[in-house]
């Protein structure tokens, strides 16, 4: 716990930056407030001027709207379907990996660990073409399977996990190898649940950054029916000629579960990013 | 790496003596079967796509055209060809450059002076700070496209809630997104909008692990508010504001879904295109990926440069500082 020192010209320093700071709050919630109001106004509101802060008359007609114009819950689903499974990989082989490499001995492991921290420096656009002529030749362009394996990287993940790996006491996983336990039970008997919620960690990490992908999708998707939800909001857009109402009534349905979720998790991901800040 | 020399005896654990070195013959084999999954997708997903991208980037290689010749240094050429000259940063290549440079300098200074300024204020004994942290970091969460429709809609020039307001204000209306002069500056404030809250986490965790000791020290020495942050506070912060920077610099040469989203086509005049609109465009609309690979190539060459300065300016002012 922190003990300020608290004088009179303190205070009013404090005063001062609170007042900025609710101030930017304001500017900061100001895009979600107005997208909440304008997805229940019509066209006529949209147009009208001086502006309308609220909805002449409350109607849920751009909500529907929306399902019409778009599959939007394909999209919806074709994006939980290849972040789940994204997210599910990418934990599960950084895991085994993050364990064999700071808990097994084997020749080669700083060898591949360098190859690791290296692939963590190309970035996606580099390798992108390559990889859609080697998905399209596979004849994998439109399917989940197109969409979800190239964008398999582990390299991040195995290192956040490594870092929590590595805090497990020796004595414990000895005293583990002492009961006869082998290299696989002691994981999963005594690295794995010390390290459940940092696992878990890594996992909400990985899944947020599998979600908000659009470079990928985008270019490996034509099929309509393949696109996940970033993809489909972009054409959406692109398509629905200045309908902002309805863009609206997609962004709450988009955003405000996100922002629920949000909610629950904070606490985690602020631990997380702090994390990676500080490793460095 | 964990060094374990001295691993409990257990019966029958044999041992192979590799390179030199002693291995437990049960513990390596499960080290190695958990290591292969990283391994096939490190291989498919790294080794062989860079491999090819750099071949690929010495052939006219051409989805619409079908030609696949080698042309060794010749995308090179064109790509970087006139670069001291004035038109060569107007058009093309040259202007995507130019482009990422100036989006790159303006979000990297405004989003780390706005964070570090706004974690300065929240670190402050303020009330209501978790409701303010959260609120800044919200954005961040949400989605991209999503949330760039909500500010698509704010720069119409038409119909948009900024022009109404400049209106009202008397002020005159602007195109916003849809000008030259600016469609970049509309795209940069919405992306501090969206990701100063991630830095401001970043510093403002920096801050709280600054030792009460030193703030009390410097304070009894008479030491102002101003002095206290960059005499004490701003030192003890360089490794977080040096990840920032580095992260800052990665993040904004690659940048392209929100280019992509707001300006679909560059923008009016090229305005928005930056290097990876370029390499997209050149090589999924036009087809022509062996130019679009050099171009990817230099775009990597330039990432890594300007990381390796950074870490080495950075080692070195650690140095001073010691």
């Amino acid at each position: 716990m922190k003990t300020k020192i608290r004088n009179t010209t303190h205070l009013d320093s404090h005063y001062l930056a609170f007042a900025f700071l609710m101030i930017c709050a304001v500017i900061m919630l100001f895009p979600f407030i107005w997208m909440i109001l304008s997805s229940f106004k019509t066209a006529a509101d949209v147009y009208s001027y001086p502006p309308r802060w609220l909805p002449s008359k409350w109607n849920g007609s751009n909500y529907s709207k929306v399902f019409n114009m778009i599959p939007f819950l394909r999209y919806y689903w074709n994006s939980i379907y290849t972040t789940v499974i994204m997210t599910a990989l990418q934990i599960g082989i950084s895991v085994l990996a993050a364990y064999s490499l700071v808990h097994l001995r084997w020749p080669g492991q700083a060898f591949m660990a360098t190859v690791m921290r290296s692939s963590m420096f190309v970035p996606m656009v580099v390798t992108m073409i390559p990889m859609y002529l080697l998905v399209s030749s596979l004849n994998l362009v439109d399917t989940y399977a197109g969409i979800i394996l190239p964008q398999i990287s582990t390299a991040f993940t195995t290192f956040l996990i490594m870092s929590y790996f590595a805090s497990i006491p020796q004595d414990m996983i000895d005293a583990a190898k002492l009961d006869g336990c082998g290299p696989f039970r002691v994981m999963t008997r005594v690295v794995i649940p010390n390290t459940k919620g940092a696992i878990s960690t890594a996992a909400l990490f990985s899944f947020l950054g599998n979600w908000k992908s659009y470079t990928w999708p985008l270019i490996i998707t034509n099929d309509e029916m393949y696109r996940t939800l970033p993809i489909g909001l972009k054409y959406l857009q692109q398509e629905s000629s200045s309908e902002y109402q309805v863009m609206m009534a997609a962004a709450v349905m988009t955003i405000l579960p996100v922002l629920i979720i949000f909610v629950f998790f904070e606490k985690q991901l602020v631990r997380s990013i702090t994390l990676t800040g500080m490793k460095s | 790496m964990k060094k374990k020399d001295e691993h409990p005896e257990k019966a029958g654990s044999g041992k192979v003596r590799l390179f030199g070195k002693e291995y437990h013959t049960k513990e390596m084999l499960v080290g190695l079967l958990f290591i292969v999954p990283t391994v096939a997708f490190l291989i498919f997903t790294f080794v062989i796509p860079v491999i090819d991208v750099i071949e690929l980037s010495f052939t006219n290689f051409s989805m619409s055209a079908g030609t696949m010749k080698n042309v060794g240094m010749d995308n090179y050429k064109d790509l970087l060809e006139g670069f001291f000259t004035a038109e060569y940063w107007e058009d093309g290549f040259g202007q995507s450059l130019r482009n990422t440079v100036v989006y790159s300098l303006l979000k990297l200074t405004l989003d780390t002076g706005l964070a570090l300024f706004l974690a300065v204020q929240l670190d402050k004994n303020v009330p209501l700070k978790r409701f303010l942290r959260s609120t800044f970091f919200a954005p961040v969460v949400v989605p991209m496209v999503a949330s760039s429709l909500i500010w698509i809609w704010f720069y119409d020039p038409n119909v948009g809630p900024l022009n109404q307001i400049l209106q009202f204000l008397g002020l005159p209306a602007s195109k916003w997104l849809y000008h030259e002069s600016t469609s970049m500056l509309s795209i940069l404030i919405f992306s501090l909008w969206k990701g100063v809250g991630y830095n401001i986490i970043l510093f403002l965790a920096g801050l709280q692990n600054i030792s009460d000791s030193y703030v009390e020290a410097a304070r009894l020495d008479g030491a102002s508010d101003w002095q206290l942050f960059w005499k004490i506070k701003f030192p003890l912060l360089r490794p977080i504001t040096s990840f920032v920077i580095m992260m800052g610099i990665i993040n904004s040469f690659k940048v392209f879904a929100e280019f992509n989203v707001m300006t679909p086509d560059g923008g009016p005049l090229g305005s928005t295109k930056l290097i990876v609109s370029y390499i997209y465009e050149l090589a999924f609309t036009r087809g022509r990926m062996g130019r679009a690979s050099a171009a990817a190539l230099i775009l990597f060459v330039i990432i890594f440069v300007l990381t390796q300065i950074q870490s080495f300016i950075n080692a070195k002012k650690t140095i001073d500082v010691e």
